[in-house]
């Protein structure tokens, strides 16, 4: 089966929301405005985990295939959901403004994203609202930065110590090659 | 039969509570300690690790502790944090398995094959029969060698210290024909996108058979050392409990959801590779603790070789990898022959292929649960984002949960009961 003969087969909308079809896999795109109200929504219909939540930079490739209504915005916030009893999964991704870098958290649904959300903030940068702990988890409460943008050139800083002197303290000085200094 | 009544406890609105979890920061904690002498707090904060011996690897805990109570408690990581992430995005498709290897050390086979699956799926290809089975047999052997390496550390952690030298001993026979077949002991970069690396080498059957005659007898040991002992049973049994509800909850898979009674395993449930052609059980747990867990993961050691048997009957000929010259690069003896093979093969390991546009997540069962791949393609040779959804990671938060109320001295007994493998964790 392609992809074209399910998307045919299926209705352009669920739950209200836009949906897509990638490699025979479904994809949901609400708003950031239906995206906790969605996620409820599907728990109540039986995807009872919440398995993954990342986010994609795409500040380097803005063309994308979305569908109708939906705007590409720089960042995307991407949550895998699955329904044991249906033996399924959906994938939920959010469109999320570089200006204004903030999406709604899925904690009060499923506690077990705390920590993939502040994976989120701590690589990407994008806040988490109704999240319990806004903080870091894999880099120091200190590190200045989000490397997993696309704008965060990799392996171009020297590594930071607490206290030391002369280390970077702007993007500007992340992206600059070390023999510049 | 005698129903024992259970207090009826809201798990998800204890959960959200947050009762048990320290949310605190470094500053925070260390202004903490400061206080404490002046204040009428009963409280103290315990660090344990990064370096303590019993937290596998280089997790730290920050403990609140109530005289020998845990009230309290952070799993603080990203000691290991290497952005492997980032690194990806730099690496062609081809060199994918070779960092993605390197996440869950005691279980490699796993990243690669869930990375692999990701890719082949974006590239729409089908690998050949026997590199399907070939896959079968190296993760069923790594599920042997993962959970023989938790009997050994666990063991360690609680005391039954010869237990370590048994869990190893049988590890490293596994590992040994690993790296018969791959060159390595660990990261072994054998599953690739399009087949497996190479094909298993002569004398392999002879390797496994040897191997699953050997083994059962030494789980056989490990039962009568361990699983009726009753210092064993008193150290394990009621510790560390986890109901269904707080599982699911918190987005716990593997042997930690299986403890509580749901049965759920990808390789059944979902299968993937030819895991529907064989016969295997699930096991399942009852009370969620700390036994739980463990009897699981060693029932799953017996269960992994029924399988490996049925992959020694059905194991096919043919090609180990796909002949899409797009994907496969030339055979060896071609390129001393042919201008255009070593052209394709240069190209091949230079450029890299191109992978058509689009998104995937793929996930398997490894031994410590869900174990996801979720790749972005942009039409180029190197993925535009490759994020692993790693079962420690996320399993590692059930840890204050089930600390809360326990004994210091139970806290061991617990982190080495969820098995963490802090590579996949940090990342």
């Amino acid at each position: 089966m392609s992809d074209g003969d399910v998307a045919a087969a299926e209705p352009e909308s669920a739950y209200g929301v836009p949906i897509s079809w990638s490699r025979d896999q479904q994809i949901l795109h609400p708003s950031r405005e239906q995206y906790l109200d969605l996620v409820a929504a599907l728990k109540d219909d039986g995807f009872v985990m919440c398995v993954d939540v990342t986010a994609v930079d795409y500040l380097a490739a803005p063309e994308r295939s979305l569908p109708n209504g939906v705007v590409a915005e720089r960042f995307e916030v991407v949550a895998n959901l699955i329904s044991h009893r249906d033996r399924r999964r959906v994938r939920v991704r959010v469109q999320v403004p570089a200006d204004d870098p903030t999406c709604s958290s899925l904690w009060p649904l499923h506690a077990g994203v705390e920590a993939l959300e502040r994976e989120v903030f701590d690589l990407f940068g994008i806040t988490f609202d109704g999240h319990p702990d806004m903080t870091r988890i894999l880099l120091p409460e200190d590190w200045e930065g989000h490397p997993l943008r696309k704008d965060y050139a990799i392996g171009r800083i020297p590594v930071q110590f607490k206290g030391a002197e002369g280390r970077a303290t702007s993007m500007g000085q992340m992206g600059s090659s070390p023999s510049a200094r | 039969m005698t129903v024992i009544e259970e207090p009826e406890v809201d798990h998800v609105a204890r959960l959200r509570s947050g009762r048990g979890v320290l949310r605190m920061s470094e500053v925070v904690a260390a202004e903490h300690g400061e206080r404490l002498a002046d204040e009428d707090d009963e409280t103290m904060l315990v660090n344990m690790g990064p370096q303590h011996p019993s937290t596998h690897g280089v997790l730290r805990l920050m403990l609140e502790m109530r005289g020998e109570q845990v009230v309290r408690s952070k799993p603080i990581v990203g000691y290991l944090h290497t952005g492997m992430e980032k690194t990806a995005e730099d690496l062609t498709y081809l060199q994918g398995p070779t960092n993605v290897t390197r996440m869950d050390y005691a279980s490699p086979f796993f990243t690669e094959l869930a990375f692999s699956l990701a890719t082949e799926k974006l590239l729409g290809i089908e690998v050949p029969e026997r590199a399907v089975w070939i896959r079968m047999l190296m993760s069923e052997l790594n599920r042997i060698s993962s959970h023989l390496l938790f009997q050994a550390t666990n063991g360690m952690d609680i005391g039954a210290v010869s237990v370590m030298i048994y869990g190893w001993r049988d590890r490293e026979d596994v590992l040994r024909f690993f790296e018969k077949v791959t060159g390595l002991r660990m990261n072994h970069n054998y599953i690739r996108p399009g087949g497996v690396a190479a094909d298993l080498p002569d004398g392999w059957r002879d390797d496994v058979l040897h191997l699953l005659d050997q083994i059962p007898p030494h789980l056989e040991d490990l039962d009568v050392l361990l699983s009726g002992q009753p210092i064993w049973r008193n150290r394990l049994q009621g510790v560390g409990v986890i109901s269904t509800a707080e599982a699911l909850d918190l987005g716990a898979t593997g042997p930690i959801l299986r403890s509580t009674g749901y049965d759920w395993d990808l390789r059944r449930d979902m299968p993937y590779l030819a895991y529907d052609q064989v016969d295997f059980d699930v096991v399942v747990g009852t009370f969620g603790d700390c036994y739980d867990r463990y009897a699981i993961r060693l029932n799953e050691i017996r269960e992994s070789i029924r399988i490996v048997r049925q992959i020694l009957d059905r194991m096919p000929a043919g090609d180990y990898k796909i002949q899409d010259k797009k994907v496969t690069p030339p055979p060896r003896a071609r390129i001393d022959e042919s201008m255009e093979a070593l052209i394709h093969h240069f190209k091949i390991f230079t450029e890299g292929y191109k992978v058509p546009e689009g998104e995937v997540y793929v996930a398997v069962e490894s031994p410590r649960g869900e174990l996801g791949c979720y790749i972005v393609s942009d039409g180029s040779s190197k993925p535009y984002r490759m994020h692993v959804r790693g079962p420690s990671f996320v399993n590692l938060q059930c840890l204050p949960h089930m600390m809360v109320d326990g004994l210091i001295a139970d806290t061991v007994a617990v982190i080495s009961s969820v098995d963490p493998i802090m590579g996949e964790v940090d990342r």
